[in-house]
């Protein structure tokens, strides 16, 4: 096919091009000087103080996120009618995460050196913090991620204001074994946080004396759970532990009910469904449960205010849930530990973060100054014809985080 | 051709190396002028885009003028972006280190596979080598079966998708949906030092630029005349003695290794490798720069994939909420008025005058 003039050309140019990569290579810093993390380039100098919310606004998970985005708009409202931070008007600068990890990435390396903002607010997806972590590290800047997770992580430059496992997971097997419980089926999205999640339930199940009778994954952006469903109907387990994230919930319900399943036969217990997909799920789901840190029925003077506000700036319509009210907590704590420390500077905050608390509308909540969490109470809650959960447990308390499970003596981290 | 005289001549080289000249031109824009007036952010960015570049002008000599639409270069892309950064985390985990997600998520142990990635020179050769063999093997059951047209897009198509399940589903293995990152080093070379990063920017342009001298020799060449002929009379070729499916597979097997070499210079660059860069959205990114800039020009890909990935991080900075529908109305567009690119705009412009001088 090729002339032999034309093969040697060729071969020429591969040549070229390797050539110049490899001269260009030598060009690099072996030495270990100059690895420092870049200066701040943050201004504090005017009546104004940049802060990044990187959410994504585009993508599949835009509709979880896009509510994130409105509580930290109306948390940034109140603050700055109230005088701001230090004196200081928030300014916003906004930016799309697209639901990919890659432009996570890019948008917070933006946010920190190009717009120098003092702090980023956002992530929702562990791949989206998990690309991030790396990036507010090496620039040494701060990210407040607002939704519960997996756990097993801790960074200087993060604050994790939703829940970490044993504020979510552990009280929701502990609220299974007071119900009497004995079997248990484990379905979840083929992701980090399900697979990490039943990690740590079948290791305290086996604690608690409760059998796992069946584990179940499915992709995320996969609706059908008809097969698995069936495995279900087959095992007949006392309840369900539902870790299955974002729209194929949808398709697990479905397959749920369609199969014969009820909240009296086998209960679902959710970690991913709050008041905003309780209504978005084709089915009405009466009587299942779900763990988290704050449900919109928690009954306290700063959850309506927060409720009020909310629904007098995005309407009477909208719901408010864990995420968004992590989120709208996170610029509140940031507000507080930069006044604490009269100062916007990294590790001015982090010096002054321990112990730092306030009055949430889930309750108060306190930052634990070594892994960056926050103490926050666990709730279990029923869902009600109007979808919304009523409080059927509490761990009566705000439990301590403990991200590495250090204080739990079954936990094995290499134990399958 | 053989009377032309001494200013013919001239002209003649000229358009003949008029080529070279534009990629001189990109050459010294990118490898000068862009580090010297952009800042370190930017710079990396300017990096991202080259990645998808060097992918693209692949996809112009497999498409453009081989008339093959692949629609799932993100699994070639992939396979080098994964290659690179199975070696990257391996570097970052040290000599008897364990990756963390490993440790994570599995039971701490590293996959048998993982083992050769450990070696520099291995993980570079395995960059060329399992792309080439892997579009060998399938370009040989397509194109020896003589798939074609619509059925060879959505076959590459649904390879981009198997592949990203693929990916997503094998999370004690290859990190799952959250992919790889956290790289620290780059053969030795710390990946938090600017002048480093400065350094792999100049890798990657250097390469898009090798990869451009590259397609222009082979459109030059008799192969280079074989596959347009191949593109547009399939049957013709086969007449005159030349199996079509050995002219396609070869572009197909180079269009593939010049997306490996854009997902192995991608991990480094952007930080990250996960199944969102190389699932079917992201393959079809890659195919709507090479629309835009002009499929059949041997600059049209890659500057349609610089102005694509520029286009994507602008109109989103700018209108964070409505900037995918901006940018699905500039594709509309472009597809509407110029189908065969922007890059097409000058031969229509001097048609259109041509047409009202005459």
């Amino acid at each position: 096919m090729f002339t032999t003039r034309t093969r040697g050309r060729a071969a020429g140019g591969a040549a070229l091009a390797v050539l110049t990569a490899l001269s260009l290579a030598a060009c690099g810093n072996k030495s270990d000087e100059g690895t420092t993390a870049a200066e701040s380039c943050v201004d504090t100098s005017g009546d104004t103080i940049k802060l990044g919310f990187l959410n994504s606004t585009s993508g599949a998970m835009s509709i979880s996120e896009q509510t994130v985005r409105d509580s930290l708009g109306l948390a940034m409202e109140e603050i700055n009618a109230d005088g701001g931070i230090l004196g200081k008007q928030i300014e916003a600068v906004e930016e799309d995460g697209a639901s990919d990890p890659a432009i996570f990435a890019e948008k917070i390396e933006k946010l920190l050196t190009g717009d120098c903002v003092a702090a980023v607010f956002g992530g929702w997806t562990s791949a989206s913090r998990k690309a991030m972590l790396p990036v507010v590290e090496a620039n040494n800047g701060l990210l407040f991620y607002p939704v519960q997770y997996e756990g097993l992580e801790a960074s200087e430059n993060i604050y994790y204001t939703g829940a970490t496992t044993n504020q979510q997971i552990i009280p929701a097997m502990d609220f299974l074994a007071s119900e009497g419980v004995e079997t248990l089926f484990l379905a979840g999205s083929d992701y980090v946080f399900p697979r990490t999640a039943n990690k740590i339930i079948k290791q305290y199940a086996a604690e608690l004396g409760i059998e796992i009778v069946g584990e179940e994954y499915v992709p995320l952006d996969d609706d059908d759970w008809t097969t698995q469903v069936a495995k279900i109907v087959k095992a007949k387990p006392d309840f369900v532990f539902n870790t299955i994230n974002g729209s194929s919930n949808v398709g697990f319900i479905k397959a749920y009910y369609e199969q014969g399943l009820s909240a009296e036969t086998s209960p679902i217990i959710s970690v991913s469904i709050a008041e905003e997909e309780a209504p978005a799920m084709g089915h009405s789901v009466t009587g299942q449960y779900a763990a988290w840190n704050y449900f919109q029925s928690v009954d306290s003077p700063e959850n309506a205010a927060f409720i009020d506000a909310f629904q007098a700036k995005y309407g009477s319509d909208r719901p408010t849930s864990d995420p968004m009210e992590a989120a709208y907590t996170s610029l509140y704590l940031y507000k507080v530990i930069v006044e604490k420390a009269e100062s916007f500077d990294v590790d001015d905050v982090n010096a002054a973060s321990d112990g730092v608390s306030f009055d949430a509308p889930e309750g108060t909540v306190t930052i634990d100054g070594e892994n960056h969490h926050i103490a926050k109470t666990a709730l279990i809650g029923q869902i009600n014809e109007d979808n919304q959960f009523d409080v059927v447990w509490s761990s009566g308390s705000p439990i301590e985080p403990d991200p590495f499970l250090e204080g739990y003596s079954w936990w094995d981290p290499s134990a399958e | 051709m053989s009377t032309t005289t001494a200013p013919g001549r001239s002209a003649t080289l000229l358009r003949t190396y008029a080529p070279l000249l534009a990629i001189a031109v990109l050459a010294v824009l990118l490898l000068v002028v862009a580090p010297a007036t952009l800042s370190a952010f930017r710079l990396n960015s300017l990096g991202k885009y080259i990645c998808w570049a060097i992918a693209a002008v692949g996809i112009g000599l497999a498409w453009g003028r081989g008339g093959m639409l692949v629609m799932g270069q993100g699994v070639f892309f992939g396979l080098g972006g994964y290659a690179m950064a199975m070696h990257l985390k391996l570097e970052a985990a040290g000599p008897e280190g364990v990756p963390d997600f490993m440790i994570l998520y599995g039971d701490g142990t590293i996959p048998g596979f993982w083992e050769p990635f450990r070696s520099g020179p291995f993980t570079l050769v395995a960059i060329v080598v399992l792309p080439a063999l892997a579009a060998t093997g399938l370009g040989w059951l397509i194109f020896k079966r003589r798939v074609k047209g619509a059925y060879f897009a959505i076959l590459t198509q649904a390879l981009a998708v198997v592949f990203a399940t693929l990916l997503v589903a094998t999370i004690k293995e290859t990190g799952g949906f959250n992919g790889l990152n956290q790289f620290t080093l780059f053969f030795g070379y710390n990946l938090y030092d600017p002048v480093n990063k400065q350094m792999v920017y100049s890798i990657a342009a250097g390469l898009l630029i090798g990869c451009l001298v590259v397609v222009w020799q082979l459109y030059r060449s008799r192969f280079g005349e074989l596959l347009v002929a191949t593109r547009d009379a399939e049957e013709r070729v086969r007449f005159l003695g030349h199996d079509p499916a050995n002219i396609k597979l070869v572009a197909f097997v180079i269009a593939a290794v010049m997306a490996s070499i854009g997902g192995a210079m991608f991990a480094p660059i952007a930080g990250i490798i996960s199944p969102s860069d190389v699932d079917a959205t992201a393959s079809i990114f890659l195919i709507a720069g090479v629309a835009l800039g002009g499929r059949a020009l041997l600059l049209g890909p890659a500057l349609g994939a610089l102005t694509v990935g520029f286009g994507r991080t602008y109109l989103s900075e700018q209108f964070p909420t409505q900037w995918t529908y901006f940018l699905g109305l500039l594709f509309v567009l472009v597809i509407l008025l110029l189908p065969l690119g922007v890059g097409d705009l000058p031969r229509l412009v001097r048609a259109r005058v041509g047409r009202s001088a005459a």
